[in-house]
């Protein structure tokens, strides 16, 4: 398959069904998408102290993230250079001062450099120094962090951190202004759900604004219901906040707003979003205030993005200080890890509101979940269908959209989606051989 | 069961965890709902050990309302994710009385229980400590809290729909 094979994909308002169902692109994916994007590795208070590590993956290639001696983080492969076994097994830990291979007690700095190997004169005049594997264990690429968020590029070379973002770090600006002290940290370990789908389906849903009151119609709506029938007692049932605004009609996700960035980021919520009307916590505006003065703060809390898409696979909630990861572990399966974090310097009641929302909403026992998964795992196994090849995502399309244009569009537009199949394109062929010919032809 | 509080022997409270069971398994949950007091919680804990239910993420944490939700949207027409419906089944090993005040009118079970939830051609097994903070009111065992610790509870999991 070479880049005009991948560009046939996508025509502008349809995406061929291979893309959610074919292990040969989900292997091009792995090789060329997640190598030549910058992937979401974990958060900087996950690994607060030297010798601090925690295990995870971007797209198919298990990594380290670990914190040096010197304060500074790398992220690693993690795989032995000597013969190939996983240097950290467990989810999370402490190294100390280096990792020890298990199997023959091969050890690396924390930044992985080669520190030591048993019996070491065995590869005296053996032309060892001239290996890879005497240089260690491997970094990825490119390692940035952004305020506390930690991304790597597999790739050696290509497109830069600023570059690939770009304004789509405001989402993250955002929801790390909200800490009075400027900063998150992680609270408790994800949940971890897995979904027999493809990635780019959970992914699509982000700013999928046209499913909400239909879909979740079965919880929010008999929320609703149940809530009218106690007569609506005040203060409402706290869960009621979270889950109500998503029986909201047609037209509020119309005039929610969607705005695209280039490179395939985009968000729901431009103007005002389902979680504008939270109750006020006491004592945290004026926390804010003290921190930013009262008009930045304003600023901050006025902004109430729904959801952010950093493409290729995570969400970011700035209102609830939430991120889910979708890591891709086959065609047709997807590990989705939904974090929260808390905002450094605000009252508790905010983390108890990010937790009390991510156990509703993105847990394997949350009933809205469970509304979910169920439309995506339906929708994967339609797809096997042979009766159609195309899956439509047409709504509010025109024919001179141009993805390399930020633009802000009716909330309910499928344009979000439609760019990030125009990055997918760009960013799993421009390493392929050919890429170029269409470039060239034009 | 209706008895004077000074009444409930242990034979009371263990019957009591075995019906509440059987009660999910066979989906009578308005029976069900009506165990619980008003500020009752069911906490199912995401991180092994995990003492605080409200700052950090659980796999559940429900109030009355979030439970009555749960239970009337298993049988709504437009639940596509419950057609076909799902079935469940619990297997419990004697539950131990670590605390038996019938005078406070207080009790707390621990239960180890096996579940299993099936629908189509999925059927998953979960191991399962259930801690019941028990209640006697007006002669009768409700429920205050209760507690379901999953074995694997940081394990990746697909839908669980029913209560374990
Ligand atoms: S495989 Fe790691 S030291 Fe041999
Ligand atoms: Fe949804």
């Amino acid at each position: 398959m070479n880049a005009s094979d991948i560009r046939a994909l996508f025509r502008g308002a349809e995406v061929h069904r291979d893309v959610y169902t074919s292990p040969d692109i989900y292997r091009l994916e792995m090789r060329h998408l997640f190598t030549n994007t910058w992937v979401f590795v974990g958060h900087d208070s996950q690994t607060p102290k030297p010798g601090d590590y925690f295990t995870t993956r971007i797209g198919d290639q298990p990594v380290i993230q670990v914190r040096h001696s010197d304060g500074s983080i790398h992220v690693l492969y993690n795989r032995c250079p000597h013969k190939g076994t996983k240097i950290a097994i467990d989810r999370e830990g402490n190294t100390g001062k280096f990792f020890r291979c298990p199997y023959h007690a091969w050890s690396f700095k924390t930044d992985g450099c080669l520190l030591a190997i048993p019996l070491k004169k065995g590869y005296e005049d053996t032309g060892f120094e001239k290996t890879e594997a005497a240089r260690g264990l491997k970094p990825v690429g490119a390692v940035h962090v952004y305020r506390g968020f930690v991304f790597a590029r597999l790739a050696e070379t290509g497109i830069g951190f600023e570059e690939f973002f770009g304004d789509s770090l405001s989402s993250i600006d955002n929801m790390v202004d909200r800490a009075p002290e400027g900063r998150l940290e992680i609270s408790g370990p994800p949940l971890r759900y897995m979904h027999r789908c493809n990635w780019k389906m959970l992914v699509e849903n982000q700013t999928d604004t046209c499913h909400p009151m239909v879909a979740h119609e079965s919880s929010a709506g008999t929320a609703v219901r149940i809530f009218k029938e106690m007569g609506e007692p005040q203060p409402r049932p706290p869960a009621m906040q979270i889950i109500a605004p998503f029986m909201s009609p047609y037209e509020f996700f119309e005039k929610m707003g969607i705005r695209t960035w280039p490179n395939g980021h985009g968000h729901t919520g431009v103007t005002m979003s389902i979680h504008s009307a939270y109750d006020a916590i006491p004592g945290y505006f004026e926390a804010l205030c003290e921190a930013h003065g009262e008009e930045k703060a304003r600023a901050v809390m006025d902004e109430n993005r729904h959801n952010t898409v950093y493409f290729p696979n995570i969400m970011v909630k700035a209102p609830l200080q939430q991120l889910r990861n979708f890591i891709p572990l086959g065609p047709d399966r997807t590990l989705v890890e939904s974090y929260v974090y808390r905002l450094v310097g605000a009252p508790d009641e905010l983390v108890a509101l990010s937790a009390m929302y991510n156990r509703m909403i993105n847990a394997p026992t949350s009933i809205v979940g469970h509304d979910d998964l169920e439309m995506y795992e339906r929708a994967q196994e339609g797809l096997m269908s042979n009766g159609l090849e195309w899956v439509n995502v047409q709504r509010l399309w025109h024919e001179d959209e141009d993805y390399t244009q930020e633009a802000v569009e009716n909330g309910t537009t499928e344009r979000q989606m439609r760019n990030q199949f125009d990055a997918w394109v760009k960013f799993m062929t421009m390493s392929m051989e050919g890429a170029q010919t269409r470039v060239a032809a034009q | 069961m209706t008895v004077q509080e000074t009444q409930i022997t242990r034979e009371h409270v263990i019957d009591f965890v075995y019906d509440e069971a059987r009660m999910l398994d066979e989906g009578r949950y308005d029976e069900w709902l009506a165990l619980w007091l008003p500020e009752g919680h069911y906490w199912m804990p995401l991180d092994y050990r995990q003492t605080d239910p409200v700052h950090a993420t659980s796999l559940l944490y429900e109030d009355n309302f979030m439970l009555r939700l749960r239970v009337e949207r298993l049988n709504g027409q437009r639940t596509f994710s419950q057609k076909p419906k799902s079935r469940c089944h619990h297997v419990l090993q004697r539950p131990f009385i670590d605390v038996f005040e019938p005078g406070e009118g207080r009790f707390v079970t621990n239960t180890n229980m096996h579940y299993v939830e099936t629908r189509l051609d999925d059927q998953i097994l979960l191991a399962l400590t259930a801690t019941h903070d028990l209640r006697a009111v007006d002669g009768a065992l409700r429920i205050a809290g209760k507690k379901v610790e999953l074995l694997n509870c940081d394990a990746a999991f697909g839908n669980i729909q029913l209560l374990p």
